[in-house]
């Protein structure tokens, strides 16, 4: 059942892949994450409009795109819900007691179109905004086609307000080829 | 056996116009021996220097930028060693400071102390341009042509402890060391 009103189209990559370049973002750094692997990555790591950054950890993404910060460029971390929970730390020291502009599109893995994640039954899910919540991190959750107009105001204003944002995609995107 | 303080005033006296991202002791010491405001002291967190590093490079390719990592630093983060060599960045040149200890956190010893090799793990991860010091006098020799080398660039510092530095963590955390870079960059 669904949560949402409205048309509720299914959330593509290809869309979310024009929304990330229309917000002025010139380098995604990233490591693979299943959520977003064949509707946005596979698509994105071809794409000769952004520079595609392929970094270990993803902890290492948090630095870079700091670093690209004071530079007066544009980053994106993409990572997997784990890579965040991974991350932690690097978030709470880089992106937010320095109050830099960390952009992050985060894969809920396990995650419905049509569930809230705050109430999923998947732990992994479940715990991804609190944890958010706790380091004071504004989040947007992109589950249908719709939600995509919410990236370049959020990464807009995370530039603007120099503070981080979490876009968190929780739907399994489908495949970019087959769309 | 060198000094870091020994090391780093060298490197200041052939540094010019890079930016300098420095760690924990490293940046103690460099800041109290070069007042440089391209200087990035806010690495954040353990390990992700060369990475703050990185981005900059990226995002300033006119500009060439020298990490001073910590060994303590750079085991928390090996992959970064990988993704230095994948994205190949001609700016860069990544000095670790290898004291064999954590100097900033009561002075214990790393893991693999005096046993693993910095330069072979630069080595196998990629890195083409890889160096190793343990006596001033060959660094100093060095030290120009190193800092003129298209990156990405390795280089081991076998270092031991120098002079006492006061831990100025407010140039590491504060919200002026950011204010000061960002405007020395965005003049740069």
């Amino acid at each position: 059942m669904s949560r949402e009103t409205g048309s509720n189209r299914t959330l593509l990559g290809r869309d979310i892949l024009e929304a990330i370049k229309e917000s002025g973002v010139e380098f995604v750094v990233s490591v693979p994450d299943i959520t977003t692997s064949e509707g946005l990555l596979r698509p994105l790591a071809k794409d000769p409009a952004l520079r595609h950054v392929r970094v270990c950890k993803e902890d290492e993404g948090v630095a870079i795109c700091a670093g690209l910060s004071f530079c007066g460029r544009r980053g994106l971390l993409m990572m997997q819900s784990t890579g965040m929970y991974d991350s932690v730390n690097a978030i709470r020291s880089v992106a937010v007691d320095y109050g830099l502009p960390i952009c992050m599109l985060v894969g809920l893995q396990g995650a419905l179109a049509d569930e809230d994640p705050r109430e999923s039954p998947k732990h992994i899910v479940r715990v991804a905004q609190p944890v958010l919540d706790a380091l004071g991190v504004t989040q947007y959750l992109l589950q249908h086609a719709e939600d995509v107009a919410r990236i370049r105001p959020a990464i807009d204003r995370a530039f603007a307000e120099s503070r981080p944002v979490a876009l968190l995609v929780g739907a399994m995107l489908p495949d970019h080829d087959e769309t | 056996m060198m000094k870091r303080d020994e090391c780093l005033a060298i490197l200041a006296r052939h540094h010019s116009d890079q930016i300098v991202v420095p760690l924990y002791q490293a940046a103690f010491e460099w800041s109290a021996i070069k007042s440089w405001p391209l200087t990035y002291y806010s690495f954040g967190a353990m390990g992700l220097g060369s990475s703050h590093g990185l981005g900059l490079a990226l995002g300033r390719p006119d500009k060439r930028v020298i990490v001073l990592d910590g060994d303590g630093s750079l085991l928390m983060n090996l992959g970064t060693l990988v993704t230095i060599a994948e994205v190949a960045p001609p700016n860069l040149i990544h000095f670790v400071c290898e004291n064999g200890t954590y100097e900033a956190n009561g002075a214990h010893p790393i893991p693999g102390r005096g046993v693993l090799s910095f330069a072979g793990f630069a080595r196998a991860a990629g890195i083409e341009k890889v160096y190793e010091f343990s006596e001033l006098e060959d660094f100093e020799r060095s030290i120009a042509d190193l800092l003129e080398e298209r990156g990405p660039v390795f280089v081991d510092l076998k270092v031991e402890k120098g002079g006492d530095y006061e831990y100025r963590w407010d140039l590491v955390h504060g919200p002026e060391s950011r204010r000061a870079f960002r405007e020395a960059l965005d003049n740069a």
